[in-house]
């Protein structure tokens, strides 16, 4: 059995289903079903976390190996199985995933007035999935959570989302499906080959020279969709504007780390040659996102669609990071992914506070905020700070150690990487300005009511993460210590082998 | 006394026979009590099936192995959901005539006798057995004039199908020297290229039976017939016909001209990257939801014969989970089109489903259920018929083949993720009639089906798999 002595894990997964099962089953008039959704969902969520916090205490950081695995059959005779179990690269997604959904549903309390018990069955059906991917050590078990992530997000942005929203949700399902269905030919290229479709199996397969610049590009469609990198990002801005706040809070805060974990989990260690063949390619492509999306984030006159164009630039940093293939690198991609999943999330539940009071996401509509809302600003201002990589704030040891692992690399790297971190403080601050000081110009705005208890509740806990992982990050570093090593390690070591037998 | 085995056949052709004395004997309609005699009558031969021994009969006309016991049982299933799902709409549009559960029995026993034929002379005998019956029962409503085209029509196309296979069969007997499946593959695996007119009648017995299947570009009577069709009969037309065609495709061309499969394998590629291209394209303009259906059919129909394409084993396996689930999701789909209704009168446009995730939660839960299942999104049932067909393809090294099956289904995605759209996005313009209890049972067992598919796939995959086994030898 495995260090919780039961199957944590799948517990975690499908619990939120369970949660799901029983407000189906609420019968009565609107509102009770209505307040009986929400207090389930929360509840549920709050158990899914405090369970998902064993994970936290039991994991042992100095181990590379997978851990709380469980493992059952489903097709032997296939060599596939339901296998499950995370090591340090997943682990603190498993625990992002579970942290964000609690806070989504409080969020989500009083904007969402229409088809609550939907809304919510929605967020536990995507908790259930976005855990199940992270924790997915079979092949098959992980294309069916990554893809069954489209269903309930589909659904969250078409019916509760903006006025355009049925573009949103069109493009983003089909754009990300497209993407996927080509990693599925690779995933069964391998299955056929390996004969199974676990990971920690295939990890022992090596994939024939031939074959890895397909795999690759197989992958990459997916994940690069995923991530999103330019120049197949532009799904994200649209789905992020029309999607309700805390649909955008999931989508920045764990599905936009859905691709780069599929790179950890699968290009780098699977496709070593290839992926340091095409390294160069994503370097370009993700500088180009950088620098790209930021100047795009400085003209944008809608505050969602700031943030997300600021999400593309981050994640740009990212996918400079993991393919370092440097312990720096690798480790301030998997800091930066956390980072950013707990900053950004917030820069959206920012931007949801505003838009609940005054149904407007245009920046214009705004200023002065920081003269009627103090403490609302002030929390504003502490993630756009975090998000322009201040010291002391979470963002900044992540962005520092990818550039630091990028300059082993290529200085030129390093410095598309530090560009984006000058223009991200360039298009934060000018946002933050807008929206917070100069004249009051509008007499409504007069009337805003500051943060309620509710919503200090739903940023508490992200204001403690965002000073916590900035003041002292070597809790959150030290669970993909040993990871990150090993996954370097194979790689130098895969590669020296093919340099080996190509002399 | 080898007939014995045939005994399933033999139960259900005396059911046919009483079920018919009994309707004509009484003064009064007996629509609802023959129906249940009828879904009776399949279920017993489904039992009979399951327990059908091995062999040949009635001088090596008849074959019963696992694959016939396989796709019969499908075929026979979708026939009894079929008569469950017209019991409703029969009463409610004036079609409740006791003849109606008589067809479908007829046209059941045809089914069977295609699938479990084993010589060109029964495998005829067997299509026409299913044919005459779907021509009537398309024109079931005789007074609408669409019915009567779609009937019409399906008739003058399905002669011209059997047309092509009388043809192609004589060909292949005239130089072969017989009809028999076992003694034509002993034929063509000993000579060592085969002539070009034995090419030719293979492949006129494809078109035949492409006909049949509405694969690509034999397809062009589909939606008509559909949209003109009463529903249920529609819901039948696109399971079990279908189910018994592909079946009988399989084992003519994997039995008896297995050896040849280097000339029909080009073919089958084609007609299936055809299906494939077709059914997810043309659907995406259609406003009708049985004419989307019919293209939906057609580019199912591209994937299964996908497996048929790669011409192994694990394509083989392929096909039959691919047409095992998909009986399910399209009778589950049809279900709700068949409650389709707006003030006691049927609608059938898309629109006419709009807010349906308001006025109707559970129906609008179990149609998007289908959609997404008929997409291939995973964890539900057709994300599985995909992955065993894809794999195939991608196992033979098929990858143009493999490369166009996941692309044109991102292009289907779209068409099905309309009818969500339009269920749960969309206002509501005025709610459906409440779906009657019969049909509501076929949604949750076919949604259930569909939903929990991936918890215990492994016995449908060994029966296919012995399914498989038993054709291939």
């Amino acid at each position: 059995m495995n260090a919780a002595g039961f199957p944590l894990l799948s517990l975690l997964t499908f619990l939120p289903l369970a949660g799901a099962a029983i407000i189906m089953s609420v019968r009565g008039d609107d509102e009770v079903i209505a307040r009986n959704a929400r207090w389930t969902a929360l509840w549920t969520s709050l158990i899914v976390f405090l369970l998902s916090l064993i994970l936290w205490a039991r994991f042992d950081t100095s181990s590379a190996a997978f851990q709380f695995e469980e493992k059952l059959e489903w097709l032997p005779e296939f060599g596939v199985g339901y296998h499950m179990g995370v090591d340090g690269i997943s682990v603190l997604f498993v625990l992002l995933s579970t942290a964000l959904t609690p806070l989504c549903i409080l969020a989500s309390w009083e904007s969402v007035t229409s088809r609550v018990r939907e809304y919510m069955v929605a967020f536990l059906v995507l908790e259930t999935m976005m855990v199940g991917m992270f924790c997915a050590l079979d092949f098959i078990v992980f294309y069916v959570f990554f893809e069954a992530v489209l269903i309930p997000m589909f659904l969250i942005i078409g019916v509760w989302g903006g006025a355009r929203r049925v573009y949103a949700a069109f493009k983003f399902f089909l754009y990300t499906l497209l993407g996927s269905v080509l990693m599925l030919l690779a995933i069964l290229y391998l299955w056929y080959n390996a004969g199974t479709t676990d990971i920690p199996a295939l990890f022992q397969y090596q994939v024939p020279h031939a074959a890895q610049a397909w795999i690759f590009f197989a992958f990459f469609a997916s994940f690069a969709v995923k991530v999103p990198m330019w120049p197949v990002h532009t799904w994200l801005p649209d789905a992020h504007v029309e999607a309700p706040t805390a649909g955008s809070v999931i989508l920045a805060g764990v599905l936009l780390k859905m691709g780069a974990y599929g790179f950890l989990r699968f290009t780098l260690p699977l496709l070593p040659e290839a992926s340091a063949t095409f390294a160069p390619l994503i370097f370009a492509l993700s500088v180009i996102a950088v620098v790209y999306t930021s100047l795009v984030a400085l003209a944008q006159e809608d505050m969602k669609k700031l943030i997300a164009y600021s999400s593309v630039a981050h994640m740009g940093i990212v996918t400079i990071g993991i393919f370092t293939f440097n312990q720096q690198g690798l480790s301030g991609a998997l800091f930066t992914m956390l980072a950013h999943g707990v900053v950004s999330g917030a820069l959206f539940l920012c931007v949801g506070v505003l838009y609940d009071r005054v149904h407007s996401r245009e920046i214009l509509r705004y200023g002065g905020v920081a003269k009627i809302m103090p403490a609302y600003a002030l929390v504003f201002m502490l993630f756009t700070m975090a998000s322009i990589g201040l010291p002391g704030l979470a963002n900044f040891v992540g962005e520092f150690l990818v550039i630091v692992g990028a300059w082993r690399v290529n200085p030129w790297v390093a410095f598309g990487a530090a560009l984006g971190m000058i223009l991200g403080a360039g298009y934060m601050l000018y946002l933050y300005r807008r929206v917070s000081f100069g004249k009051i110009t509008r007499e409504d705005l007069r009337a805003l009511l500051d943060l309620s208890p509710r919503e200090y509740v739903v940023f508490a806990p992200l204001i403690v993460l965002t000073l916590w992982m900035g003041i002292y990050p070597q809790p959150f570093l030290s669970f993909f210590e040993a990871s990150v090593a090993a996954l370097v390690a194979r790689h130098e070591a895969a590669l020296n082998l093919s340099r080996l037998a190509g002399m | 006394m080898s007939w014995i085995l045939a005994l399933p056949e033999l139960a259900l052709g005396c059911s046919g026979l009483v079920l018919l004395l009994a309707g004509v004997i009484p003064k009064t309609e007996t629509f609802f009590p023959i129906t249940m005699g009828a879904i009776g009558a399949l279920l017993l031969t489904a039992v009979l099936v399951l327990g059908q021994g091995e062999g040949t009969a009635l001088g090596g006309h008849y074959v019963a192995d696992s694959f016939s016991g396989f796709m019969k049982i499908l075929s026979l299933g979708a026939a009894a959901i079929a008569l469950l799902v017209s019991l409703d709409f029969n009463e409610k549009e004036g079609l409740a005539r006791f003849e109606f559960p008589v067809l479908v029995v007829f046209a059941s026993l045809g089914a069977m006798l295609m699938i479990s034929a084993n010589d060109l002379m029964s495998l005829y005998l067997g299509l026409e057995l299913l044919s005459l019956p779907l021509y009537v029962i398309a024109a079931f409503n005789r007074d609408n004039a669409r019915s009567a085209e779609a009937g019409l029509k399906y008739f003058v196309l399905g002669a011209l199908a059997s047309g092509l296979l009388l043809y192609g069969s004589s060909l292949v007997y005239g130089f072969a020297g017989t009809t028999n499946f076992d003694r034509l593959a002993d034929a063509f695996s000993t000579s060592q290229d085969a002539s070009p007119g034995v090419v030719v009648g293979v492949v006129f017995v494809i078109a035949g039976l492409a006909f049949k299947v509405s694969a690509v570009p034999f397809h062009m009577w589909t939606p008509d017939v559909y949209e003109g069709a009463p529903t249920p009969v529609t819901a039948y037309f696109a399971s079990a016909p279908k189910v018994a065609a592909i079946a009988l495709l399989a084992r003519v061309l994997l039995g008896p001209f297995g050896d040849l499969a280097a000339q029909w394998q080009q073919v089958i590629l084609l007609v299936s990257i055809g299906s494939m291209i077709l059914g997810s394209f043309a659907a995406i303009g259609q406003t009708n939801l049985k004419r989307l259906m019919a293209y939906s059919s057609i580019g199912h129909v591209g994937y299964a014969l996908m497996g048929l394409a790669v011409s192994s084993d694990i394509g083989l396996r392929g096909l039959l989970v691919y047409m095992a689930i998909y009986v399910f999701m399209n009778m589950g789909s049809f279900a709700v089109l068949v409650a389709m209704r707006r003030q006691g009168r049927a609608v059938e446009r898309i629109e006419d489903l709009a807010g349906l995730g308001r006025t109707d939660p559970t129906m609008a839960l179990w149609m998007a259920v289908f959609m997404f299942s008929m997409a291939g999104i995973p964890p539900l049932a057709g994300f599985f018929g995909k992955l065993y067909v894809f794999l195939a393809a991608v196992q033979g090294g098929y990858w143009t083949l493999a490369v166009v099956g996941v692309l044109t289904s991102v292009v289907s995605a779209y068409y099905y993720l309309r009818i969500v759209k339009v269920m749960y996005f969309d206002q509501a313009v005025g709610a459906l009639d409440r779906a009657p209890a019969s049909l509501t049972i076929v949604m949750a067992g076919t949604g259930l089906f569909t939903l929990f598919f991936c918890l215990w796939p492994a016995p449908m995959l060994a029966a296919a798999q012995a399914a498989a086994a038993a054709l291939l030898g």
